[in-house]
């Protein structure tokens, strides 16, 4: 697929709501200027810049009222997806917990990409999958819940709304894509869990609790549960070390991203990560087998299935699922796909 | 069903690191507070509600305030970590047990509304936008993803600032980006006023102060 670059930098220009630049351009977009400013990296030569649209941008937007308020139930159920619990959610989070600036910011885990991406091949549970089985396994395993159905109103309200974020990215971009994930700083040589606890009780335990419970106040949620039965489970994303720091370094404290140095936002992931949550959706029985099975693509980058130092406990080591119980499993988890579909390598 | 965890003892451990090791061990009584109190309603008023001062020094509502942030601010006040030539004096005038106990008789009245919230629509509709969903693309954070839900106060640390005066949040606000106030934690609010346009301080101060909060958190 080939992309005229110039093309596309013109198009995004034209956008009302929404800027896409395909290529490097000068002036940077406010939004990512300011992000420079603060010490973040600019944009790459050739890297696909979005600033995606905001909610003030869909009010204004020319599409039919009831697209708007499709796009603006999936905001709501993106930065208050509390509102699902007990039905889909069964922890303290909400997908903007993690996905910071209601799934815009780049740096944060910024959701648009999945939009354009998609349907693409994932090695996580190793077959093609549409942004809708993305955000399922979110629920499966973030959100330590059950998705909504595939088509259900839920499902396309969140649909709905990541894909009005990526309004004027072209599908399938061949470009890299600027702040996409969490990227993590270069690994220090060595990570310690002591540093690691002593960094989170000084900077981290003041919003997020000093046994990780978070903080909610009145019954509602302020701030997220990094461990324990109301954090996300064993088998999302960030339980990888590297992703933890990513999001750390990047994002944390609130408002201070890239405050603490590769170091402290490694020791801190490291620590946070050692902690115990909800058991991985996958495991069976045995820990062992999760590994065998999902360590290559997955474990290997966790704390999963590793004795902690401190005190010899093997982490998720037990059978405890959190607030779902044993009998909510998530639907979506080892459901496979295209499985007499021939391959051409 | 839905066991939710509500903020108790965090505030109490929070204060022990924040203030000296021995100030919260004071167990406040409102009842002793409340001739304590007689100093502070000159400005903070019977009710506590404070006053609304456009251009000069507001004077703050204290009615309904977490009884621990109260106390952090009048031990820093003391200290010298919050700095403000008014207050300065009269907390000097207050031990670590009347601190504890005016602090426990504010906290216990009733939310009274604020001034400074009548303002164009235009300026109001920014400071909802600040208030509730911030504008990243200045990196200001929404003021309720710390100040709780509501923005009526979390924890002991971020206090309630709905219904709070404008001309207080606007001179607080100003104080940060002026590095004249930095007795918050870890510069969390510091970090973010510095971000703030001083339409934004105006637009958030007055939507705040337009909010009412019915019920004590």
């Amino acid at each position: 697929m080939k992309r005229n670059k110039k093309t596309l930098a013109v198009a995004g220009a034209a956008l009302a709501a929404g800027v896409s630049l395909a290529a490097f351009a000068d002036p940077l977009p406010p939004a990512v200027d300011t992000l420079v400013k603060m010490g973040f990296p600019a944009p790459k030569e050739g890297e696909l810049v979005h600033v995606p649209p905001t909610m003030a941008d869909l009010e204004a937007a020319n599409i039919h009222p009831k697209l708007k308020a499709v796009i603006r139930r999936g905001h709501d159920l993106f930065t208050n997806t509390q509102q699902l619990r007990g039905k889909n959610v069964f922890n303290d989070m909400n997908c903007s917990s993690c996905h910071l600036g209601e799934g815009r910011m780049p740096f944060s885990g910024p959701v648009w990409p999945a939009a354009v991406t998609l349907p693409d091949y994932r090695d996580k549970n190793g077959h093609v999958n549409n942004l809708e089985e993305r955000i399922a396994d979110c629920f499966a395993y973030s959100m330590n819940g059950t998705p909504p159905e595939y088509g259900s109103d839920d499902m396309l309200a969140l649909s709905a709304y990541h894909q009005w974020l990526a309004k004027g990215v072209p599908m399938y971009p061949d470009q890299p894509i600027y702040g996409r994930g969490f990227p993590a700083p270069q690994r220090p040589a060595s990570l310690s869990y002591a540093n690691g606890e002593a960094l989170y009780m000084e900077k981290c335990a003041i919003c997020h609790g000093k046994d990780g419970s978070g903080l909610y106040q009145g019954g509602k949620y302020v701030f997220p549960p990094p461990w324990g039965d109301g954090s996300n489970n064993w088998g999302a994303g960030i339980v990888r070390t590297h992703t933890m720091a990513g999001f750390i370094k990047n994002n944390m404290p609130l408002g201070q991203p890239l405050s603490l140095s590769d170091q402290e936002a490694w020791d801190i992931a490291y620590y946070i990560t050692q902690q115990e949550r909800p058991q991985d959706p996958r495991y069976k029985g045995s820990v062992d087998e999760v590994l065998e099975k999902f360590g290559p693509t997955f474990h290997k980058f966790s704390s999963y299935g590793k004795v902690r130092e401190v005190d010899g406990h093997r982490l998720g080591d037990h059978a405890n699922w959190g607030e779902k119980g044993e009998k909510i499993k998530p639907w979506n988890v080892g459901r496979p796909r295209f499985k007499d579909l021939e391959v051409e390598q | 069903m839905t066991n939710k965890k509500i903020a108790n003892g965090l505030g109490l451990l929070l204060g022990i690191f924040l203030v000296s090791g021995q100030a919260l061990a004071f167990e406040g009584d409102a009842k002793r507070g409340r001739a304590v109190a007689a100093t502070c309603t000159a400005c903070h008023q019977a009710d506590g509600s404070g006053m609304n001062i456009p251009g000069g020094e507001s004077w703050p509502r204290l009615a309904g305030l977490d009884a621990d942030y109260l106390a952090k601010q009048l031990h820093d006040f003391k200290a010298g970590r919050r700095q403000n030539a008014t207050m300065a004096p009269f907390a000097k005038m207050l031990d670590d047990q009347q601190i504890a106990d005016v602090a426990a008789y504010y906290s216990q009245m009733p939310v009274t509304p604020a001034q400074g919230g009548d303002v164009d629509a235009e300026l109001l509709a920014r400071g909802e936008q600040l208030a509730l969903h911030g504008d990243w693309d200045k990196y200001i954070v929404p003021c309720k993803s710390c100040h709780g839900p509501g923005n009526q106060g979390a924890g002991s640390t971020f206090p309630g600032i709905a219904s709070q005066h404008a001309g207080y949040i606007e001179n607080q606000l100003r104080a940060w980006q002026a590095d004249k106030r930095s007795n918050d934690p870890q510069n969390l609010m510091g970090a973010i006023a510095k971000r703030m346009s001083d339409e934004d301080i105006r637009a958030v101060s007055a939507w705040l102060a337009s909010q009412t909060v019915t019920s004590k958190k």
